[in-house]
């Protein structure tokens, strides 16, 4: 059901744990739908992203894109950064099954949650960046039979 | 690798006996056994003879014996057409929160029908309040239907006493004995039950055959409509086969059960009681004393079920879970948040379901990795990583 690369992050994930004193952390999904995305960031003064770390609760799909997203946001600008979609994240993964491309979702906004952190103990505003949504609810349609 | 099969509430291997008792009516004696000639009287025996054997083990007349295609068939036919048939003097059904989905769908379906249905809650530990149940009776109650023994969580329900208040009704009482059939006593007179469901493939035989027990003087009709096979019941080219086969692991399950219930529910609870001790943080899901003898359901706090079934299929591990990724929607199974769990508990949700070929080596093979797996998993969860912070300031 997942491919290869999928495999390779979920049992390999890069980028675990956390960072002391991150300069921006970020939690995002909720526990009810069974998902949640935490993201550290280590931004240096010249606004590079030094480090990442991440923890994820979650199905194997939200482990890969977790461990994907940060692979491509590390040693990036913030702006940089702010180009990882989830599309992005689905593309490097080798795509993902359907009912877990909300998972990709998740990953894009735990980064985005994470800059808006640090954006806000900065006192900066960063282009594009919206308040993140710290719960992701799927509003599911129902198919009637 | 070695493979461990731990998932036989999903499905069983079928016996070898069963493959055997089949065989013949593939390529042999396959005529149709409503056919006349003598050629088709053999494939007429094999049906007589498991419709037998099933009637025997349930305490049931063979002609109380009615095969369908499975489980499912069986709990659409039997809701459906009592429905059917009942309409007129009731449109009230009592059932539990805790059903297969093959009750709970069609339940849904009878509601859109105009029929009210009310859904029993369970204990924390899955069991139907039978006292509830009676409370729930209305003079136009036309059916009960409560599971004899819930796929994920192994729990056996009070199946006598909810028989006995049922009869004292004058209410019919269908059970989904998918999960018991074959693997605990049942009879359906001591427990008044009017209709039970059942699958073949949950007790060693082959997949895509069942039966329907309907008591004689329960007035539902066709829900198949067709030939005149089963009785003018059931219409559809009997599966001769499959029915066969059927007939052969029934015969087996029977005669083993005693000895192999004993043997699993020993092997059973040594996999529990090693979980419970080993693992920080885990739950056994389910009534500890009224259980399937296969059954071992869990929880691991701070984790989520794919992630682990994932991990386990890596390790030559099958089992299953009920969190939200594994059902395709984004809610963890209804049974867990019936019991009372709260969402992020259900979501770490295992099952592991023993077989014939299950042995001890299997049981201490599958913990020591969990062990492993369940300690990798927390060690990159955010929700763990809280825990453990909070636990520290206190």
């Amino acid at each position: 059901m997942y491919s290869e690369k999928v495999m390779d992050h979920f049992q390999h994930p890069r980028n675990v744990g956390e960072i002391e004193n991150a300069s921006g952390m970020g939690t995002v999904g909720n526990a009810k739908c069974g998902d949640i995305m935490r993201i550290y960031l280590d931004i240096d003064e010249n606004q590079m992203i030094r480090d990442v770390k991440f923890k994820t609760f979650g199905c194997g799909a939200a482990v890969a894109t977790s461990s994907m997203a940060t692979e491509l946001v590390k040693g990036k600008s913030i702006q940089e950064a702010m180009e990882v979609t989830n599309q992005a994240v689905c593309e490097a993964l080798d795509g993902l099954p359907p009912v877990k491309v909300h998972c990709s979702l998740l990953a894009e906004e735990a980064i985005h949650a994470a800059l808006w952190d640090y954006a806000q103990k900065n006192g900066i505003v960063i282009q594009g960046l919206e308040k993140p949504k710290t719960d992701i609810g799927e509003e599911e349609v129902e198919e009637e039979y | 690798m070695k493979q461990i099969y731990l998932d036989n509430a999903a499905t069983t291997r079928t016996r070898q006996e069963a493959v055997d008792a089949m065989l013949p009516y593939f390529t042999e004696a396959y005529g149709n056994p409503s056919a006349i000639y003598r050629f088709a009287a053999e494939g007429k025996k094999a049906l007589d003879e498991s419709r037998s054997a099933i009637a025997g083990i349930l305490g049931a007349k063979p002609e109380e014996i009615y095969f369908t295609s499975g489980g499912t068939e069986s709990d659409n036919w039997a809701l459906i057409a009592t429905a059917d048939a009942y309409g007129s003097k009731g449109k009230h059904i009592i059932t539990t929160a805790i059903e297969h989905h093959g009750i709970l769908h069609t339940c849904q379906y009878l509601e859109k029908k105009g029929f009210e249905v009310t859904y029993l809650d369970v204990d924390p530990q899955g069991r139907v309040n039978v006292d509830e149940l009676e409370k729930a009776i209305r003079p136009d109650t036309i059916l009960i239907s409560v599971m004899f023994a819930n796929n994920e969580i192994g729990t056996i329900e009070p199946v006598k006493e909810i028989g006995a208040v049922a009869k004292a009704h004058g209410v019919l009482f269908h059970t989904d004995a998918v999960q018991a059939f074959g693997h605990v006593p049942i009879n359906v007179d001591a427990m008044n039950i009017d209709m039970l469901s059942a699958s073949s493939h949950k007790f060693g035989g082959p997949k895509g055959v069942g039966f329907l027990y309907i008591r004689k003087g329960v007035k539902i009709r066709s829900f198949i409509h067709g030939g005149a096979q089963e009785r003018k019941r059931r219409a559809g080219t009997s599966n001769t086969p499959g029915i066969a086969g059927m007939g052969a692991a029934a015969r087996l399950a029977a005669e083993e059960m005693e000895a192999e219930g004993a043997r699993q529910r020993q092997l059973r609870d040594h996999l529990i009681s090693r979980i419970l001790e080993e693992i920080p943080y885990s739950r056994l899901n389910g009534d500890p004393e009224n259980r399937l003898p296969n059954n071992a359901s869990f929880c691991f706090r701070f984790i989520e079920g794919e992630s682990m079934l994932i991990n386990l299929d890596l390790a030559g591990i099958c089992a299953s879970s009920g969190s939200a990724c594994t059902s395709g929607s984004l809610d963890p199974s209804h049974v867990l948040l019936a019991i009372g769990l709260p969402h992020e508990i259900a979501h770490g949700s295992l099952r592991l379901t023993l077989g014939e070929d299950t042995t001890l080596e299997d049981i201490d093979y599958v913990v020591d990795r969990l062990k492993k797996i369940v300690a990798d998993l927390r060690a990159m969860s955010p929700l763990y990583e809280d825990f453990i912070k909070k636990e520290e300031e206190i």
